[in-house]
C-alpha cells in the first residue's frame, strides 16, 4: 500500500514480531520436546503435538511422560531435596537470583516463545507474562535470602508436585518453581498439553543458572502425566486449573498426607457503581475479560453495573469492543489473539450458543478464520442464568444489574467461586465497605487484573485454597519444624453400673445457643476407667450436624470487634477458672489419673492467649510496585467444623474454639468421643459467658458418623481434624464437595500456625492518586 | 479589480480551517452533566502507559503517519524575541515543511503544517507571507499566557487578531474560574470570547498543568465545549506542565461524549513538550483509538509544537534511505 493511501485511510498496518529465534531454539531441541530430569533431557518421543493455536501448524513433537518417568523425576527430586535445602537461604538465593537475570535476558526469546504456544498477543506475553514471571523469580531469591532469619521456625515440605494451566504457562511455572525452590524444596512441573515450550526453555535457563541436578524437573505430557505425579510420592501437590480437576486431585490425595494447594476457576465479579469513571471502567473491562482472551481464572467476567448507568455503560462498552483488534497475536497491535486450542474455541462456541437468555452482542471488528472468537457482551442477564453462574474461560462478558451496594454484594457473592472481584467507585467510603465483603481473596479498586510477586494470590470457596506470592505464599512451601504427633483413638472404658447422681443428670449437646437432645434420640454410656458409670452422652447424626452449621450461618461472630472477641474470650476463662476444680474433677473422673487440673489451667492459659490475639491480627500493607497499596487482610475462614482429639478432652476442645473464635470464625466442635462430659459441661460455661449463639456448638458422639457429613457440608469452609488418621481421612474423601479446606492442627503453643489455619488472606489492591 | 477581489476572497476561503462539519455551536451550561465527570488518574495513567505497547505503526504506515502528524502541526513560534523575519521563515518552512525531495518520494508532494501559529503582533506578517499557500494563521490571544489582563482588553485583542487576518483564534481561559469552580463565570467567558471570534475558529487553551486535577481537566473541557469552543487545547506551552498523554485521555473523552450526546466534533490541540515523532504517533494513536479516523485530520486535530517537525523530517528520510538522519540535513524553520 502506497503511503499516499495509508495517508488517508490512516490504518495501521502489520507489525509482526519475528518468531524465527523461537523457531530456531526448537529446532535445535530436535524439534521435539520432553522431559527434563536430573538435569538433563530425558529421551524425546512424539507422543503428540504442540501446536500454534494462531495458524493451526505444528510448533513441535511433545512426549508424554510414562508413571515410569515420573516417577523418576520423582526419584531425582527426593534425592536433590536435602542437598538442596541444605545448601541454605542464601546460597538458594544466589541460585534464584541467577534464574532471574537468565530469564531476563532471554526475556524475547520467552515472550514470543509464549505467544507461539498459547496464542496469546504478543504485547502481553512481552509486557505481562514475562515480567511477572521474572519479577517472581527476584522476589522469591529475597525470601530464600531472609529464610533463615525470618522464618526460623519454618522447614521445607521436601518434595513438591506441581500442575500448571495453559493460560499463563511461564508465569505460573515461576508462581510454582520460584517458593518451592526458594523455601528449600525441590520440584517437579508438568506444564499444560497445550503448552510446554516456555517451561522447555526454562529447563535450558536452569542448567545455565547451576540448578542443580534434580531440583527442578519437569515431565511433559497430559492428564495421564499429572495423574502419575499426583499419585507419586512427593509430599506435597500444587495445582492450578480447572474446579473439575482440582475436586480429582482433592479426592485423589485424600487418604495421603500430601500436602495440598488449589487454585481453580472463577466467575469474578466486576461491579461498576453510578459515580465510577465510566470510560476507565470499561477499559478496565478490557484488561479484565479480553485479556488473554478471558482464559484467566480471574477474570471478571460477571459485569455488575449499577441500573441507573447500565444503559449509556453498556453503548459505551460495545464501542469500546468494536475497536478491539484481533489476529495474529505475533503483531504488535493486536489486543485479542488466538484461543488456546480448537477444543477450547469449541467448548466456548457451546456455551454462548445454549444461552438463550438476554441479548448477545459480538464486537464489530474482523476476526480472522481459525482459533478466533470475538469480544463477546451478554446483557439481560440475571443470576439464575447459567452463564452467569459457569466459568465459560473465553471472551466472553456476562452482564446484569443492581440498584444498592448491599444488592450488589449479595448478586457479587451469589457463586460457588470466590477467587477475584472488582470495583469501582470514586467514594472511598464505598469502596472500602464493599471490598471486605466481597467473597474473593483478591479484591481490585479501580483497576482489575493486577499481580505482583508481593502480593498474595488466592481463592476462597470453590475457587481453592492455598496464596501464592508474598509472604503467605511461603506457607504453602514450609511446614512448622516441630509439628503435632497425632495419637490413636482412646478406647472407651467398658463398665456396667447406674448413675450415682442424686438427680439423674441429662447432658445436651449444645446447638444455636441452645442446650439441644440429638436428633436421632440416642445416647451412649459413658464409664470411668474402673467401669463405675458416669453418665449418658448424646450421639450426633447428620441433622444435628445441619443445625449446628445452620446455627453458624446465622451468627454475625466475624462482624464483632477483635476487642469485643477478646473481651468474650477472657470471659469464658474468667467463668472456667471459678469452676476449675469441677472440671479438673471431671477429667481425673473420666480418663483417671490427676492432670486435669493442669489441663484446666492450660485450658485457661490458651483462652488468654487467644483473646490477646484477637485484637492483634494484623494484615500488612505489600510493597508493590504501583502507586497505590495492596493490603494483605487477614479474614477469618468462616465456617469451621473441629473433629477434636481424646488425649487432653478440654484443651482438645478449647483450643481450637478459642482460636477459631478469636480470628473471627464459627466452629462447630464434634468433641471428644471417649470422653464428652467435659464437653457437656462446657457449655454452661459458654451460656455463662456472652457468646453469641450459634458461634460455638458442641456434638457428642462417634466421630466416624459425623466425620463424611462434615467433609460434605457445603457450607463448612475448613473442618480442622485434630483426632485421628481414620478420622481425617473421612473427611478428606468427602472435601471436595466444596474445596473444602482440611487442617491437622498443629502444637498447641504454635499459635501463629492455628491462627493461619483459622483466617485466609484478601489482597485489595487500592491504587490512588488525583 | 474583479480578478483581484476574487483572488482575494479566495484566498481568504483557503485560509480559513478547511472543514467539512457542522462548527460547534454550543449549548446552554449544563451543570448536571459537567460536574458529573469523573476522572480516575491512575486507571487513566495505566491505560495511558500501556497503550503505545497496543498499537504499533511501521514502516510506510509509518511514514504516512508521521506525513499525517506534519499536516497537523500548528508551527508554532511564542517568544518574546520573534520578529518579522523570525516569523517569515517559520512560515516558509510551513509551506515547505520538508525537503521536496522527501515529499516527492514519499508521494505526498504537496503538504504543508497545519497552521502557523504567532502571538498578535505577528499575525499581519504571518498572514502576508502565507498567502495564497492555504494554510491559516492562528493567533494566541486574551492576553496569552496568563490570561489576567483586563476582560474587555482580551476580548478587544480578539477583535484585533481577526481583523488582521488571524483564522484561528487560541485563547486562555482563567484557570480561577476553574480553581474557584466559578463555572458560570468561565461558561460566560467562553461565549464571549467564541462570538468576538466571529468566523474565526476558537481554540480554548484549558492550561491543564495548572488545573489541579484531571477531574477539573474534564469539567473545563465540558464546559468550553458547551461555551462554543470549535477546539480544546492542553496548554499554552509556558506552564511547568504541558501536554501529557493523561491530559489528553481526558479531554478525548470529553469529546468523544460531547460528540454523542450533541453531535458536535469538537477538535483537540495538544500543545508543549511533543517533540519527539514517536510521541506524535503515540497521540494519534490515542485519538483513533478514542475518538475515530475522523478526528485524524487538521481541522480536528492539531500539534502545538516546534522542534516536532524536524524529528518527523530525521525519520522520514530514515524510511527512505535506511540510515539515520541528521538535523544539519533538514532546512530549519
Amino acid at each position: 500500500m502506497s503511503i499516499e493511501t495509508i495517508f488517508e485511510t490512516m490504518d495501521y498496518g502489520t507489525a509482526p514480531e519475528d518468531s524465527s529465534e523461537a523457531l530456531n531454539w526448537i529446532t535445535g531441541q530436535g524439534g521435539a520436546v520432553g522431559s527434563f530430569i536430573a538435569g538433563g533431557w530425558s529421551k524425546k518421543r512424539s507422543d503428540m503435538l504442540v501446536n500454534n493455536p494462531a495458524t493451526g501448524e505444528k510448533l513441535a513433537d511433545m512426549t508424554i511422560a510414562t508413571p515410569g518417568e515420573v516417577k523418576a523425576a520423582v526419584r531425582a527430586a527426593r534425592k536433590a531435596q536435602p542437598d538442596w535445602a541444605a545448601l541454605g537461604g542464601p546460597a538458594r538465593a544466589r541460585v534464584l537470583y541467577a534464574i532471574a537475570r537468565l530469564m531476563q535476558k532471554n526475556a524475547r526469546l520467552l515472550a514470543v516463545m509464549e505467544t507461539l504456544d498459547n496464542g496469546k498477543p504478543i504485547r502481553e506475553s512481552r509486557d505481562i507474562d514475562i515480567p511477572l514471571a521474572i519479577r517472581h523469580f527476584y522476589h522469591h531469591a529475597g525470601h530464600a535470602q531472609l529464610m533463615p532469619s525470618a522464618l526460623k521456625d519454618r522447614i521445607p515440605l521436601g518434595v513438591c508436585g506441581q500442575i500448571i494451566p495453559w493460560n499463563f504457562p511461564l508465569l505460573m511455572l515461576a508462581w510454582k518453581i520460584a517458593p518451592a525452590l526458594a523455601m528449600g524444596n525441590t520440584v517437579v512441573l508438568k506444564p499444560a498439553e497445550f503448552t510446554p515450550m516456555t517451561a522447555m526453555v526454562f529447563a535450558d535457563i536452569c542448567v545455565k543458572a547451576g540448578v542443580p541436578a534434580g531440583v527442578v524437573n519437569i515431565v511433559t505430557g497430559d492428564g495421564t502425566t499429572g495423574e502419575a505425579l499426583v499419585a507419586a510420592d512427593v509430599d506435597k501437590i500444587a495445582f492450578t486449573g480447572s474446579t473439575d480437576v482440582g475436586r480429582i486431585i482433592q479426592n485423589a490425595t485424600a487418604t495421603s498426607a500430601k500436602s495440598l494447594t488449589l487454585e481453580l476457576g472463577g466467575k469474578s465479579p466486576y461491579i461498576v457503581f453510578d459515580d465510577a469513571d465510566i470510560d476507565s471502567a470499561i477499559e478496565g473491562l478490557v484488561d479484565a475479560i479480553w485479556f488473554n482472551q478471558g482464559q484467566v481464572c480471574c477474570a471478571g467476567s460477571r459485569l455488575l453495573v449499577h441500573e441507573a448507568i447500565a444503559n449509556d455503560f453498556h453503548t459505551r462498552l460495545k464501542a469500546r469492543m468494536d475497536k478491539l483488534r484481533i489476529g495474529n497475536p505475533l503483531d504488535k497491535s493486536i489486543d485479542v489473539g488466538a484461543i488456546v486450542d480448537p477444543i477450547q474455541l469449541a467448548q466456548i462456541k457451546k456455551m454462548v450458543s445454549e444461552n438463550t437468555a438476554g441479548e448477545t452482542y459480538h464486537a464489530q471488528t474482523p476476526v480472522p478464520e481459525g482459533c478466533f472468537y470475538p469480544p463477546t457482551l451478554i446483557t439481560g442477564l440475571y443470576a439464575a442464568d447459567t452463564l452467569m453462574q459457569e466459568e465459560i474461560f473465553g471472551p466472553v462478558l456476562v452482564s446484569t444489574t443492581f440498584r444498592t451496594p448491599s444488592e450488589a454484594i449479595e448478586i457479587a457473592n451469589n457463586t460457588r467461586y470466590g477467587l477475584a472481584a472488582t470495583l469501582w467507585t470514586e467514594n472511598i467510603n464505598l469502596a472500602l465497605d464493599i471490598a471486605p465483603k466481597l467473597a474473593a481473596g483478591v479484591v481490585w479498586v479501580n483497576a482489575t487484573n493486577l499481580f505482583d510477586a508481593a502480593a498474595g494470590f488466592g481463592g476462597v470457596r470453590e475457587s481453592g485454597f492455598g496464596r501464592e506470592g508474598g509472604w503467605e505464599g511461603l506457607q504453602a512451601y514450609t511446614k512448622p519444624s516441630q509439628t503435632r504427633t497425632i495419637l490413636p483413638d482412646i478406647v472407651p472404658f467398658p463398665g456396667s453400673g447406674a448413675s450415682q447422681d442424686a438427680v439423674d443428670r441429662t447432658a445436651k449437646m449444645y446447638v444455636g445457643g441452645k442446650q439441644v437432645r440429638p436428633d436421632g434420640g440416642y445416647s451412649q454410656e459413658i464409664f470411668d476407667p474402673t467401669g463405675q458409670f458416669l453418665g449418658h452422652a448424646p450421639v450426633a447424626n447428620r441433622k444435628d450436624v445441619r443445625n449446628a452449621v445452620q446455627a453458624q450461618s446465622g451468627c454475625k461472630w466475624g462482624n464483632t470487634t477483635g476487642h469485643l472477641r477478646a473481651q468474650i474470650l477472657y470471659y469464658i476463662a474468667e467463668n472456667l477458672s471459678v469452676r476449675a476444680s469441677e472440671f479438673a474433677n471431671r477429667i481425673d473422673q473420666l480418663m483417671g489419673g490427676d492432670s486435669g487440673a493442669q489441663e484446666v489451667e492450660d485450658a485457661i492459659d490458651i483462652l488468654f492467649s487467644y483473646a490477646a490475639w484477637a485484637d492483634k491480627l494484623e494484615g500488612r500493607a505489600k510493597s508493590v510496585p504501583i502507586r497505590g497499596v495492596a493490603l494483605a487482610m487477614r479474614e477469618p475462614i468462616g465456617r469451621i467444623a473441629a473433629l477434636c482429639p481424646d488425649e487432653t478432652p478440654l484443651l482438645g476442645m478449647v483450643a481450637p474454639m478459642a482460636a477459631a473464635l478469636s480470628a473471627g470464625n464459627t466452629i462447630t466442635l464434634c468433641v471428644s468421643q471417649t470422653f464428652p462430659l467435659v464437653a457437656t459441661d462446657f457449655y454452661h460455661i459458654l451460656e455463662t459467658s456472652d457468646v453469641p449463639a450459634g458461634a460455638v456448638n458442641i456434638l457428642t458422639g462417634p466421630q466416624k458418623d459425623l466425620a463424611p457429613h462434615l467433609g460434605a457440608h457445603m457450607d463448612i469452609e475448613s473442618v480442622w481434624c485434630l483426632s485421628s488418621a481414620k478420622i481425617t481421612f473421612m473427611v478428606k474423601e468427602k472435601a471436595s464437595s466444596n474445596v473444602k479446606r482440611c487442617w491437622q492442627g498443629a502444637l498447641l503453643d504454635d499459635h501463629q500456625s492455628w491462627l493461619d489455619a483459622a483466617t485466609e488472606i484478601k489482597t485489595i489492591w487500592i491504587p490512588y492518586g488525583e | 479589480m474583479q480578478t483581484n477581489t476574487m483572488e482575494k476572497l479566495l484566498t481568504e476561503i483557503t485560509n480559513l480551517p478547511q472543514t467539512s462539519e457542522p462548527r460547534n455551536a454550543g449549548i446552554k451550561l449544563d451543570l448536571d452533566w459537567a460536574l458529573s465527570a469523573q476522572a480516575n488518574t491512575s486507571a487513566i495513567e495505566r491505560r495511558c502507559a500501556s497503550l503505545p505497547a497496543r498499537r504499533s505503526v511501521k514502516k510506510s504506515h509509518q511514514a504516512a503517519w508521521l506525513a499525517r502528524a506534519l499536516t497537523c502541526i500548528d508551527l508554532t513560534t511564542l517568544s518574546g524575541d520573534d520578529t518579522a523575519g523570525r516569523v517569515r521563515r517559520l512560515c516558509a518552512k510551513a509551506m515547505q515543511p520538508a525537503r521536496q525531495d522527501i515529499l516527492d518520494r514519499i508521494g505526498l508532494p504537496d503538504i504543508t503544517t497545519g497552521a502557523v501559529c504567532v502571538y498578535h503582533d505577528m499575525v499581519t506578517t504571518a498572514v502576508s507571507t502565507l498567502k495564497g499557500s492555504g494554510i491559516p494563521v492562528a493567533a494566541v490571544s486574551t492576553g496569552f499566557p496568563a490570561g489576567l489582563s483586563p476582560l474587555h482588553l482580551r476580548i478587544q485583542e480578539i477583535q484585533e487578531s481577526v481583523k488582521a487576518g488571524a483564522s484561528e483564534i487560541d485563547i486562555v481561559i482563567s484557570r480561577r474560574h476553574v480553581l474557584t469552580q466559578n463555572w458560570h463565570a468561565l461558561y460566560d467567558e467562553m461565549v464571549a470570547f467564541r462570538l468576538e471570534c466571529g468566523d474565526a475558529h476558537v481554540k480554548a487553551i484549558l492550561a491543564t498543568g495548572e488545573l489541579g486535577s484531571l477531574r477539573n481537566v474534564a469539567r473545563a473541557s465540558m464546559i468550553c465545549m458547551m461555551a462554543g469552543a470549535d477546539f480544546i487545547k492542553t496548554s499554552t506551552g509556558k506552564e511547568s506542565v504541558n501536554a501529557t498523554l493523561p491530559v489528553t485521555l481526558v479531554m478525548l473523552r470529553a469529546i468523544r461524549e460531547y460528540y454523542n450526546r450533541t453531535g458536535y466534533r469538537v477538535g483537540y490541540k495538544p500543545a508543549g513538550g511533543i517533540s519527539k515523532a514517536k510521541d506524535a504517533i503515540t497521540y494519534l494513536v490515542l485519538v483513533k483509538e478514542e475518538l475515530g479516523d475522523r478526528w485524524l485530520r487538521p481541522d480536528l486535530f492539531r500539534f502545538g509544537a516546534s522542534s516536532l517537525l524536524g524529528d518527523i523530517e530525521r525519520q522520514l528520510e530514515h524510511h527512505l534511505t535506511g540510515a539515520y538522519s541528521a538535523n544539519h540535513r533538514h532546512p530549519i524553520g
